[in-house]
């Protein structure tokens, strides 16, 4: 090989939104059945996919579909006659898909699903906030919360080879707008050695007309438990596929992520929990600016959402004093807080840990989320304001 | 009848070979059962005629119940009645009692 070649298929780099990386990631992968259907923020993904299949790069069946109800449906039916799937969604339309999200899960389908996160209706908002995703937590998905178009590009990637070991459906998801619409350096692998990472497997639940079997049959009192349980023991186990799958990744791409990513904490006494990317991107910053002022601060970022990551996060939790969770979707009429905040707290009261922590709602419909508020969260945090709710950026 | 556990069964809960009900039992979800009380049954065939599982079969032999000899008799085969109560339902003779699964 030239010197020339070889730096031909070094490194590409690619100035993408994250949605197009998203589409270049469904490239690299191979995918064989991709279901579109559009809605805001997701349609530049499905655009640029339909580009690619136009142009011959990607040898994909494109299903244009009637609704988000028939792209899941759609691609639950090709999982299961054996292909590589994709479709992605947003909203409304991931709701629209709620009934069929516990059918994938409970036929242990390994699709993989993109969701640039946006507000739900009423009132109609097209920005961005987790409510979306957030309303999808009992439904049986891997679901990942990326913070770059880098890590989108490189998480989606991964989903495939997570979705077809631990044979369950993966949902990528991140900021809407905020990130499925700028743009960003995206430094895209070899497709070549993307498919010999995601090697065709054999799955032992797919229809095959020498073998047939019966899917999604009916279970009686005396059976349905059991199949049930099976998807919850799936997914617990799914965190280790989820971190050995990351870890042989950055083995051989160079880029690791981890299931939870940390700034600072290495001594901090306050910690803010975030996800998504303009959350930790902000609590990172003001945990700077906290340090200046003589405030301990840290941030974790979340990673993984469904399969909860309890022990990473107790790990981190360990030192510290007091924590806030930073939520970009309301849990209405919950106990107290927003949907993570919920999870942290059982997570440490399972535990028998008694950490103090706040809830903070922030960011709803896109509201915008100044750093200063989070070096006012950490202020809180030191000044010993303990266990409530505090509507961030709201007028009240 | 014992039914398989959680890591017995396929995953997502796939049927991996053909079935019928020569196998497949399906009497479980019954919550009342029909019991026929020979000395009352007058032998008119009524419940075999209506049970819409075809679950009641008729015995041939000789039968003698309080005196009277009779050809037949009828049973009802657990494994498949669905305890619909239709047999009872029919039954001039009211001989066909519904008893609440044990
Ligand atoms: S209860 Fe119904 S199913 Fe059972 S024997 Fe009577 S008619 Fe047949
Ligand atoms: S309907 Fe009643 S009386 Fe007639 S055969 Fe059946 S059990 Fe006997």
């Amino acid at each position: 090989m030239t010197a020339a070649a070889a730096l031909q298929k070094a490194k590409t780099t690619l100035a993408l939104t994250s949605n197009y990386a998203v589409a270049y990631a469904v490239k690299a992968a191979d995918v064989d059945v991709v279901a579109v259907y559009p809605i805001t923020p997701q349609t530049t993904i499905v655009e640029k996919i339909a580009e690619f299949v136009d142009d011959g790069e990607l040898n994909a069946d494109l299903i244009h579909v009637e609704s988000e109800h028939s792209a899941m449906s759609a691609v639950v039916g090709a999982a299961a006659a054996g292909a590589r799937v994709f479709t992605a969604t947003s909203s409304q339309g991931l709701e629209l898909m709620h009934e069929v999200l516990h059918i994938a899960s409970g036929l242990r389908l390994p699709i993989v699903m993109a969701v640039p996160a946006r507000a739900l209706s009423a009132p109609i908002s097209i920005h961005g906030d987790y409510s979306d995703v957030m309303n999808t937590r009992d439904t049986g998905w891997i679901t990942y919360i990326a913070s770059s178009a880098q890590e989108v590009y490189d998480t989606v990637i991964q989903a495939y080879k997570v979705a077809e070991t631990a044979l369950l459906p993966v949902m990528v998801s991140y900021d809407g707008f905020l990130m499925s619409h700028t743009t960003e350096p995206v430094e895209l692998n070899d497709e070549e050695e993307v498919r010999r990472f995601l090697p065709r497997k054999d799955r032992p639940n797919v229809l095959r007309p020498e073998k047939p079997i019966t899917m999604g049959a009916f279970a009686m009192p005396d059976w349905y438990y059991e199949i049930k349980y099976q998807v919850q023991e799936a997914l617990m186990g799914s965190l280790k596929v989820v971190e050995e799958v990351d870890a042989e990744y950055g083995k051989i791409f160079g880029r690791s992520y981890g299931i939870v990513q940390t700034y600072r904490m290495e001594d901090a006494d306050y910690a803010i929990i975030a996800y998504g990317g303009a959350a930790f991107g902000n609590a990172r910053e003001a945990a700077d600016i906290a340090r200046e002022k003589g405030i301990k601060a840290g941030a974790i970022r979340l990673r993984v959402w469904r399969p909860f990551p309890t022990s990473h996060l107790l790990k981190q939790l360990a030192g510290v004093k007091a924590f806030a969770v930073v939520d970009r979707a309301i849990a209405f009429g919950s106990s107290g807080g927003g949907p993570v905040f919920l999870d942290v707290a059982a997570a440490l009261w399972m535990n028998g840990i008694d950490i103090p922590g706040l809830s903070v709602i922030h960011g709803i419909g896109q509201r915008s989320m100044y750093v200063e508020d989070f070096v006012k969260i950490y202020e809180m945090l030191k000044s010993g304001e303990r266990n409530k709710v505090i509507y961030m950026g709201l007028r009240l | 009848m014992s039914l398989p556990r959680v890591h017995e069964i396929p995953i997502g809960g796939i049927i991996t070979e053909p079935g019928s009900s020569r196998k497949n039992l399906t009497g479980g979800w019954r919550s009342l059962k029909p019991i026929i009380h020979d000395d009352r049954c007058i032998r008119c065939r009524i419940c075999w005629t209506y049970c819409p599982e075809g679950t009641i079969k008729e015995i041939k032999g000789e039968f003698v119940v309080k005196g009277r000899k009779y050809q037949y008799k009828y049973e009802i085969d657990y494994n498949y009645c669905k305890g619909c109560g239709i047999c009872a339902h029919e039954c001039p003779t009211k001989a066909i009692e519904m008893v609440p699964e044990a």
